[in-house]
């Protein structure tokens, strides 16, 4: 039977990973992920788990071995924040590369220098382009949900999956959490199979050197050069769209709950304005949407959960009748603007959106924001007669500028 | 085109003499012998072969005459480096006939 539990996002995220039958555990602790890999050890060595928790020397390595125990077949799990994460950086790289589905939770903490342990989303932003699905979760239920739904969607695609949710806010704070039925679970999750099954009758060497075009190997078989592997990574992001919705409909039906597969919405059917964001500010949007409506502004919310592969159809869906959109960023590409507003202004480009786009930079390091100022900056923006669908820099909310 | 057809969705090969293929394709120098300056085929005996010793891909035969093989030879240029009687030049690939 399922339960109620008070917990923290990290102890959400450990149940999740329980609940997942993961097999091989390695990490390195980090603020604020550290109660995370804590409750995982403490499940491992208690035996309320069956898995091998891998001790390391750093994230690099941390990563490396659930790589190793991926590829021979183990259902395997990691997790870090910010400058971990970024140590990590190369073998992110090598886990989408060789396909394998790990799922790794990032809890999101600002990058140093300057350092910082509090929140922001800078970290698993600028791994964007590594070849993980990307999923943003915006309160504790919806984290172990997540995970569980990680392990289903990585292992349909061979694609890892990033969950990612905001330190400390999530993290730390105790929420209500109802915990899946085990059993239940493992008829929603079948046990993992690798894409290639590594034998002694049948040994292979794994990721090779590639050259520029495809050539022959031993048995004079042409197989596949570095753009095509490349090019079926890319086709599986995309293929992953479909079975990130998918999975989460099905996870709906059988446990009851829909955190919306690639994006959710908020009083959206006869919203004009349209505020927009990943994890716990998105969800703070809402509140701020309910005082903009009580100002006579018909605002609403899209929440994105899945920021990669980027859902272009069903943003340019949520989005079409908006008058204007308000992204609520707690990463900047520096140089450019926020993540968010650039993706969404790509995405929606001849699109026949035409709304006006206003970016806000908010909460870098755990600088609060609440909903009464998202809704009075993004007030003084809609009553603003010179709005327009032109490029605007970002505007820094709750900082000192000047 | 099923010659292309590779199921796999990550990179590897089956483990086998030259797996990643005929590697001599790799190669911009080809080492060519002037036997008559070999010193094992000068002395009718097993001799020196320093090449042989060096040869980091193991393609060199310590035979007489020394035999390498150019479907595996990368074409360092090592055993032309360590040939004390100077008998193998490196000869550009597009040079040789």
């Amino acid at each position: 039977m399922s339960r109620v539990e008070i917990m923290t996002g990290n102890q959400a995220a450990a149940l999740g990973a329980r609940l997942a039958r993961v097999q091989v555990v390695a990490a390195y602790p980090i603020t604020p992920q550290t109660s995370l890999t804590e409750a995982l050890a403490q499940f491992i060595e208690s035996g309320e788990m069956k898995a091998e928790y891998v001790r390391v020397e750093g994230e690099h390595s941390a990563l490396s071995v659930c790589i190793a125990a991926s590829t021979v077949g183990a259902r395997a799990f990691t997790a870090t924040s910010a400058n971990g994460l970024l140590y990590m950086h190369e073998q992110i790289h090598w886990a989408a590369g060789s396909r394998l589905p790990i799922v790794m939770c990032c809890v999101n903490r600002g990058v140093g220098a300057p350092w910082t342990i509090l929140n922001d989303q800078q970290d698993s932003i600028s791994q964007r382009d590594t070849g993980w699905i990307q999923l943003y979760c915006r309160d504790n239920q919806e984290i172990i949900d997540t995970v569980i739904q990680a392990f289903r969607i990585a292992e349909a695609v061979y694609v890892p999956v990033m969950v990612c949710y905001d330190g400390f806010v999530l993290s730390h704070t105790l929420m209500p959490v109802e915990i899946p039925d085990a059993e239940r679970v493992d008829a929603f999750l079948p046990p993992y199979r690798p894409h290639t099954i590594l034998s002694e009758a049948d040994p292979r060497t794994i990721n090779p050197v590639m050259f520029a075009d495809p050539r022959e190997n031993a048995a004079g078989v042409l197989g596949d050069g570095y753009m095509e592997m490349r090019y079926k990574l890319a086709g599986a992001l995309t293929e992953a769209l479909k079975t990130i919705q998918d999975v989460s409909d099905e996870y709906a039906r059988l446990f009851g709950r829909n955190h919306g597969g690639l994006l959710w919405e908020y009083k959206t059917e006869d919203a004009e304005v349209i505020l927009t964001g990943m994890g716990s500010i998105a969800n703070e949007a809402t509140i701020a949407a309910d005082i903009l409506r009580e100002k006579g502004v018909p605002a609403g919310v899209v929440g994105i959960r899945a920021y990669r592969p980027f859902p272009v159809e069903a943003i340019t869906h949520a989005f079409r009748k908006a008058k204007s959109i308000h992204c609520l960023e707690k990463a900047l590409s520096y140089g450019f603007a926020g993540p968010i507003y650039t993706d969404l202004r790509a995405a929606l480009y001849g699109s026949g959106c035409e709304a006006a786009m206003h970016d806000y930079i908010a909460s870098l390091g755990g600088r609060d924001i609440q909903p009464d100022t998202i809704a009075q900056v993004v007030f003084e923006r809609v009553i603003k007669p010179e709005a327009d669908g032109r490029f605007h820099a970002p505007l820094w909310i709750n900082c000192r500028t000047e | 085109m099923d010659k292309m057809k590779d199921e796999n969705i990550s990179a590897m090969c089956t483990c086998a003499v030259g797996e990643a293929g005929r590697t001599g394709d790799w190669r911009s120098f080809r080492p060519v012998i002037d036997h008559s300056k070999c010193i094992p085929h000068q002395k009718g005996k097993a001799a020196c072969f320093l090449c042989w010793l060096y040869c980091p891909e193991g393609v060199v035969k310590a035979t007489i005459p020394i035999a390498i093989d150019l479907t595996y030879c990368k074409g360092c240029g090592i055993c032309a480096e360590e040939c004390p009687a100077k008998a193998i030049t490196m000869v550009r690939e597009e040079d040789h006939e």
